[in-house]
């Protein structure tokens, strides 16, 4: 019997980005004045507080900030899959995601390791970003 | 320069219930007991009450006080939402809303079935501050903080060598704390071998590295300098602050994912208090996991960062040490109340009163918070005169 996984709830702000990702798209705004990239979706630049957005597509490419090896089944829709690997992820364009790692051997991570976001439809309609040792 | 607070505020009264794994008593009959005993403590009696800081995310709001001891006339009240940096928020905030006259004594309460109701990973889904990593991260499967908290301190262990003998550390004197305590719900002795035995739960973190989830109430009234005077001992506040972290609602987003919104307080705590960390004797720190302890004790000052892990070693932060910490037994070992237990342990301390734990002499305490991603709370007191 699976649990289903917690489902994010997009909202004007974040919609682009979720939409980005049903189309294995990793997209991520930029400021419409300054072009700060900026990650997660949010209205306003903490730069030059411009609300104008646009969204421009990454590279996928990054490095491991860190890392943790989940243990626990804090999220029951995940049970069968752990141990799991959530990676902290700095991506090329300067900002970072946090995303469930593939094919992970958590004594084998360090610091800095190249990694590449790829695309998994974890469940109907319901497109993550994961991260891949390259 | 804000104006100081420093002597302007005291805390007057602690109360306590009974910490536990199980209870039949609600959440708000637990804050009662400890808020009649904290008014009892204190010398006062509950119409005294005219301000009030309940716990924001917790189970009763002003209204319930209000209503359960019969207020006639409440002329403040408010919340620090921080999650478990807001007790000592809390502190804070009471003592501006004493200083300026905006009420006399302010009942700071809070009680929790942490144990018994919903454990932290759904408690934490439904709290406003987390909306950020409810929508981006707990598809992927973050929503606890253990799993949340475990990245600051696996980059803390790669940074700079911190190491799970050093967590171990931690645990083992919290414990070794709480088995002086005769409302400590953990007094089994634990060693470096249980600390790493234990399972793991989001790896740095071993179940040992975890505080409790536990049941009871805990509560503090803090009163005006001049009204303080007439009470049984009151414990002076010599500096207080909050901070909050870059990217305050998703760690990930930020730039040094080892450093708490604590490090932007402690400089203001300290400057109000006209001390520094090198006269501080004894020191309450929000305990949630082994390795926060550590990186506050970086953020506060007393080492660099990178050195938090050398420094509770050789038994520094235990009983008898340079700096004991948590001489109750923390949220590790005492119990889970928010840190509002680490309230009461320093005024007990501050006051000559903590037993078995009291540090002899101590002249300057301080207790942190820590919570909501990385909030940080810092209050710093005097001994009781
Ligand atoms: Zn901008």
């Amino acid at each position: 019997m699976s649990v289903a996984r917690p489902v994010p709830e997009p909202t004007i702000d974040s919609k682009p980005y979720w939409d980005g990702l049903k189309e294995r798209r990793l997209l991520l705004q930029q400021c419409g004045n300054c072009g700060l990239v900026r990650h997660y979706p949010r209205p306003m630049c903490a730069a030059c507080h411009s609300l104008e957005v646009r969204w421009i597509e990454s590279s996928r490419r990054g490095r491991l900030h860190s890392w943790t090896a989940v243990h626990h089944p804090f999220v029951p829709a995940l049970r069968d899959e752990i141990p799991y690997v959530m990676a902290t992820v700095e991506l090329e364009e300067g900002v970072r995601l946090q995303c469930q790692m593939l094919d992970a051997e958590a004594a084998a991570l360090r610091l800095d390791l190249p990694v590449e976001i790829v695309f998994r439809e974890v469940q109907d309609g319901l497109v993550l970003p994961f991260a891949l040792v390259v | 320069m804000a104006a100081s607070l420093n002597g302007r505020a005291a805390v007057v009264g602690v109360g306590e219930t009974a910490y536990r794994r199980g209870s039949d008593r609600s959440a708000l009959a637990l804050q009662l007991e400890a808020s009649l005993r904290a008014i009892e403590d204190a010398g006062l009696e509950p119409k005294d009450i005219d301000g009030l800081l309940p716990y924001a995310s917790g189970a009763a709001v002003a209204e319930d006080f209000i209503t359960n001891f019969g207020l006639e006339d409440v002329t403040f009240s408010a919340t620090t939402p921080m999650g478990g940096a807001s007790c000592v928020a809390a502190i804070q905030a009471a003592a501006v809303a004493v200083a300026t006259g905006l009420c006399r004594n302010v009942l700071l309460p809070i009680g929790r079935r942490g144990y018994s109701d919903s454990r932290v990973a759904s408690r934490v889904a439904a709290m406003p501050q987390f909306h950020v990593v409810s929508e981006f991260e707990t598809p992927s499967g973050a929503i606890a903080p253990a799993q949340l908290y475990a990245p600051m301190a696996r980059r803390h262990m790669e940074l700079y060598g911190t190491t799970a003998d050093q967590f171990a550390e931690v645990a083992v004197t919290m414990r070794r704390h709480a088995m002086l305590n005769d409302n400590a719900i953990m007094r089994e002795p634990m060693t470096v071998e249980d600390h790493h035995a234990s399972r793991m739960i989001s790896d740095p973190f071993r179940l040992f590295d975890c505080c409790l989830e536990s049941d009871g109430g805990a509560a503090v009234v803090i009163s005006s300098a001049e009204r303080a005077a007439d009470t049984r001992r009151p414990v002076p506040i010599l500096g207080v602050a909050e901070g909050h972290p870059d990217s305050p609602s998703v760690i990930t987003q930020r730039p040094d994912i080892t450093r708490l919104g604590l490090a932007k307080a402690a400089p203001r705590a300290f400057g109000m208090a006209g001390v520094g960390p090198g006269d501080v004797d004894v020191a309450e720190v929000y305990d949630c996991f082994t390795w926060t302890v550590i990186c506050q004790l970086e953020d506060l000052g007393f080492c660099a960062k990178g050195e938090g892990g050398a420094f509770v070693e050789d038994g520094r932060i235990g009983l008898g040490g340079e700096l004991p910490v948590n001489t109750h037994g923390g949220l590790l070992s005492q119990a889970h109340i928010v840190g509002m237990n680490h309230v009461c342990e320093l005024v007990k301390q501050m006051r000559g009163e903590a037993g078995r734990a009291q540090v002899a002499g101590a002249e300057v305490g301080l207790v942190t918070g820590y919570g909501d991603l990385g909030d940080g709370s810092l209050a710093i007191m005097g001994a009781a005169a």
